[in-house]
């Protein structure tokens, strides 16, 4: 193996943590060194980006070193192309995070670019791992640099908000950790390629998925385990906010691709109305009750809800476009929540405050930042030429083939994001100003202009050439699913042995009508 | 069956318990010192229990026999044994290096109190050894009776005599209970010896007596008094909240871990056959434990108080990992053990910088904004909490992870489920402390009084803590070789 990408990756930000400590920085330096050392860290994601072999649907840059070799664990890294973007996502929200926190945070500076930095690692970590105790490692220990994150940094209520963050997740997951433990005792390995491999019994597969569910679910957050993340929203610092809804939310949906449907195929299909259920009651109820916010970041966090009813249900359509379209809901929604967010916080540092009613017709005095705000709205409404167009319409398509009927309930929450999206807009933006101190703040500067274009290149971007992204998911994907249908109906022959001359089910072909869309969306401008 | 005495008695054949005996020799010799010094300084006193502890610890480390057993069978040297007193040892010396900065003063200038301990560690290291029921009895009470003195050291104050004569009144009982225990046990078999009673077990597993069973169980509700065991535990957070601070850091970072290392012994050994018959016993013990421990912890405001129940819960984990019996698990509770070990040794270590002696009270609001005024000792503070709570990265989190891993293998998978939901309610006390620490104001100027033994001792936990996760290979292995080697026999 050549050069360990991957575990430089991981290692760069805690280096650059640990230099901040030792070195003893001042606010000023340490705000420098946690820019270069996560812009580093950025680019050579970037690397890693064209390193990837789009071709292949295998683990790739993959580095296994001996950890607890007598027990079967090792330290093992790699990534397909489901994790590929999460780990870039990671890698570059975390330097507009720092760029995003450069004059909003001003006491205990040093502290706070630690836990950023180190929360960077173990985001990339999370999505790297190819062992299920590095993985879990990883996955629990972000809540300590969060909660630290949110309890310190955060709002009035930040005490409220911590313990309910921490708790919620960790109650989750503990239940995750017995179900892994159970895998590992059937298989005798906690490395997850060798776990996608094995089967288990039926019966004990539901208990299994219950209890990987109980993390994932609270992690994405699901309908109705949800209400931790308004709260985790609100209070925390516009970074806080960032990471949770562009990189931590991400887990969830990452962790039912990860875990549930390879290793759980049959309780998979077994939950499904489950899901689709909750999906749906996700997507209308959230976005309800996003109608009738007053807090600008509570309604994007009702908002992030559901929007990820749209990727778990998606997820669970176990086709093609469906899990396409929810990896792609979930890097879009990676950008555009974190821009929204970032949106919020360039006119919270400017008023502080968040209320929708202390603003109004800013568009006069800050046309640029209106401007801006405007590509991110559209983007989380799904407007075509936006990357939440892709994700949406695509798990969307997925779910038509799976279920109509759960596709026409779930369409309606498209039309009810427009309608609490453009809502907010123009109510921030336009109408008549009537708060002074809004109608003076200064327009974007130079160093929000900095973390803003990134982001709005890669809404578009990703908006008008999704294949870029596509292709390089669509192999792993289709391994996922085709691996998911053939195990799915292995067992089921083996559960019923007359049928034994059953014809296995052939994973859904991608349908050259879907070709044709595909191709119309790249050409929309 | 193995010889049960040896024929000849010399001075060769006492090589084995060399390590107690020196302990016993320096213990007395430091006692004469201390009579016939001229200014009595129970600082000095406990620099030379230091010094003889190391030397102790290097005795163990240098007698590394295969099993064997001295004093007509009485008492039996192996690895197991062997880990058990380098853990005691070690607690040992981390309690004298805590407890030293308070020897110096003028309420605690008394050489008896490191003599005390001493012969409290004699105890202990005598208990994991112990292979008749005889020898477990006078060596338990060796290290009890040293405690309750330890507890009540300052007549002068009515907490900490309180304290004491809770202990006393409360581990008499637990004394009476294994004593019958014991009686029933020799009336139904006929003998103390452990070997003879597993023979007879491993013979009659299937048609136990009544009273043998009544005997398992009394002398496990004796040792559950010790380790604080749920029902067992009402004397815990008076006695470690009534007892002088340092007292309280021996108290909970040594005793457990020894009456634990007696309890893996029978469990494992003469009561190994019969598993079946109190595997349930130690079920219950282990679920109210970590429950209780869990849900009693919220309410407190006492910081002492609260690490008693953190205490009762993480026994409640430890015992978990008896349930099944096999060397793994065991191996997996003695890890647990260790690492719980040295994060309280850390956990004291910094709150004895922190509190005075002035008062046996620890009000967690001290602690506030701890962050803001000493942000690296918040940090170790934190990161210990963590690992206790089973936090990753943190070793204590893979301390829990090997338990859990057993229990589950076990197929107790409730009970891991029950244990994992526990976990998550302690959390909450947990995060509480660091919220006191990070999130809330600091309200007074906190003084700490760093003295390099405690700073010592905190930040060699604290690295055992966080670098666990390097190289957690060497513990692992250590442990379970000891457990092998409970079973070798």
């Amino acid at each position: 193996m050549s050069f360990p990408i991957l575990t430089t990756l991981i290692l760069l930000p805690l280096i650059g943590a640990a230099f901040i400590l030792l070195s003893r920085a001042c606010d000023k330096s340490s705000r420098w060194i946690a820019l270069v050392t996560s812009a580093a860290t950025g680019i050579l994601s970037i690397l890693l980006l064209c390193g990837f072999d789009k071709t292949s649907n295998d683990f790739q840059f993959v580095e296994q070193y001996n950890w607890l070799p007598s027990l079967g664990i090792s330290y093992h890294v790699g990534i397909d192309g489901i994790s590929l973007f999460f780990v870039v996502l990671s890698a570059i929200l975390t330097p507009v995070c720092v760029l995003a926190s450069w004059k909003a945070i001003t006491k205990r500076v040093r502290e706070y670019m630690v836990a950023f930095l180190i929360l960077d690692t173990l985001m990339i970590g999370t999505f790297a791992a190819l062992d299920a105790v590095l993985f879990y490692v990883f996955f629990e220990a972000v809540l300590i640099p969060m909660f630290l994150i949110i309890g310190v940094w955060g709002g009035a209520r930040r005490v409220y908000a911590s313990f309910k963050f921490f708790l919620y997740t960790l109650l989750g997951s503990v239940l995750m950790l017995i179900a892994l433990l159970y895998m590992y005792l059937q298989v005798g390995t906690t490395d997850i390629p060798t776990l996608m491999s094995a089967t288990f019994p039926i019966d004990v597969q539901k208990w299994l998925w219950l209890a990987f569910f109980a993390s994932f679910a609270v992690k994405m957050p699901m309908w109705p385990v949800h209400t931790w993340l308004p709260d985790a929203h609100v209070e925390a610092p516009t970074a806080g906010s960032v990471i949770l809804a562009g990189v931590l939310l991400k887990m969830g949906g990452y962790g039912f691709l990860r875990f549930s449907l390879p290793m759980l195929p049959d309780a998979s299909e077994y939950f499904i109305p489950l899901m689709f259920g909750l999906s749906v009651i996700a997507i209308l109820y959230t976005s309800l009750v996003a109608l009738v916010q007053t807090d600008m970041k509570k309604l994007i966090a009702y908002s992030s809800v559901a929007h990820m009813g749209f990727v778990t249900m998606g997820i669970f359509t176990m086709n093609q476009q469906g899990i396409d379209g929810a990896i792609f809901q979930m890097i879009s929604h990676g950008v555009i929540s974190a821009a929204l967010f970032l949106c919020v916080g360039v006119v919270y540092d400017r008023l502080h405050s968040r209320e929708i009613e202390k603003y109004g017709g800013i568009a006069k005095n800050m046309p640029v930042y209106a401007a801006i705000f405007m590509i991110f709205t559209m983007g989380s409404v799904g407007l075509p030429g936006t990357s939440g167009f892709v994700g949406e319409f695509l798990s969307l398509l997925g779910t038509y083939q799976a279920n109509t009927v759960v596709a026409t309930i779930a369409s309606l929450g498209v039309v009810l994001g427009a309608a609490y999206m453009l809502l907010l807009y123009r109510k921030v933006a336009f109408g008549p100003s009537t708060n002074p101190e809004a109608a003076s703040m200064p327009d974007v500067n130079i160093r929000e202009y900095g973390y803003f274009l990134p982001l709005i290149i890669l809404v578009l971007w990703l908006g008008v050439a999704p294949n870029y992204v596509l292709d390089r998911i669509g192999p792993s994907v289709k391994k996922l699913v085709s691996d998911y249908h053939s195990e799915l109906s292995v067992d089921l022959m083996s559960n019923t042995e007359i049928f034994e001359a059953a014809p296995t089910i052939e994973p859904e072909p991608v349908t050259p009508a879907t070709n044709v869309m595909m191709k119309q969306l790249e050409e929309t401008p | 069956m193995m010889s049960l005495s040896h024929p000849t008695w010399n001075w060769f054949s006492m090589m084995p318990i060399l390590p107690e005996l020196f302990m016993a020799v320096a213990a007395i010799g430091l006692l004469m010192v201390g009579v016939f010094q001229k200014t009595p300084s129970a600082y000095r006193v406990g620099l030379a229990a230091i010094l003889a502890t190391l030397f102790t610890i290097g005795f163990v480390a240098w007698i590394n026999f295969p099993r064997m057993t001295v004093l007509n069978n009485m008492v039996a040297i192996d690895g197991f044994a062997r880990h058990f007193k380098f853990l005691i040892l070690g607690g040992f010396f981390f309690s004298l290096c805590l407890a030293l900065h308070d020897l110096k003063n003028k309420i605690f200038n008394r050489f008896e109190i490191p003599v005390i301990m001493m012969i409290s560690t004699l105890g202990m290291m005598l208990m994991v050894s112990s292979n008749n029921l005889l020898s477990l009895y006078v060596s338990l009470e060796l290290q009890s009776l040293s405690l309750y003195v330890l507890a009540s050291v300052r007549r002068d104050q009515v907490s900490s005599s309180e304290a004491g004569l809770k202990y006393f009144i409360l581990g008499a009982l637990s004394s009476g209970l294994l004593l019958f225990g014991m009686s029933l046990i020799y009336g139904y078999v006929g003998s103390i010896d452990f070997d003879v009673l597993s023979y007879t077990f491993l013979q009659n597993q299937a048609s136990l007596s009544v009273g043998v069973i009544f005997g398992i169980a009394f002398i496990l509700a004796g040792l559950s008094f010790k380790i604080s065991a749920v029902p067992f535990h009402m004397w815990a957070p008076d006695v470690y909240q009534g007892a002088p601070h340092f007292i309280t850091a021996f108290f909970a970072i040594v005793p457990k871990i020894a009456a634990f290392g007696l309890l893996i012994r029978i469990l494992a050994g003469p009561f190994a056959p019969v598993i079946s018959d109190w595997s349930q016993i130690i079920l219950f013990l282990s679920v109210a434990s970590m429950v209780v421990g869990g849900f009693a912890g919220i309410a407190q405001t006492d910081l002492k108080r609260l690490l008693a129940y953190s205490s009762i819960g993480n026994m409640g984990y430890a015992l978990m990992g008896l349930l099944s019996g096999t060397p793994e698990s065991l191996g997996a509770t003695i890890l647990y053990l260790t690492i719980y070990l040295i994060a309280t040794a850390g956990t004291f270590a910094i709150f004895l910088m922190i509190y005075k002696n002035d008062t046996h009270e620890s009000p967690m609001t001290a602690l506030s904004g701890l962050s803001k005024q000493h942000p690296l000792m918040a940090y170790a503070f934190a990161i210990l909490l963590f690992s206790v709570a089973g936090i990753p990265p943190f070793a204590g989190f893979f301390g829990k992870l090997f338990v859990f891993q057993s229990v589950v293998e076990g197929g107790f998978i409730v009970t891991a489920v029950i244990g994992v939901l526990a976990s998550v309610v302690s959390a909450y006390y947990y995060i509480r402390l660091i919220k006191i620490m990070f999130f809330d104001e600091p309200v007074v100027e906190i003084a700490v009084s760093l003295c390099t033994a405690r700073v010592f001792v905190a930040s060699l936990s604290l690295f055992i803590t966080i670098l666990f996760i390097l190289f957690p290979n060497y513990l692992l292995q250590h442990s379970l070789s000891a457990a092998q080697n409970l079973f070798g026999s």
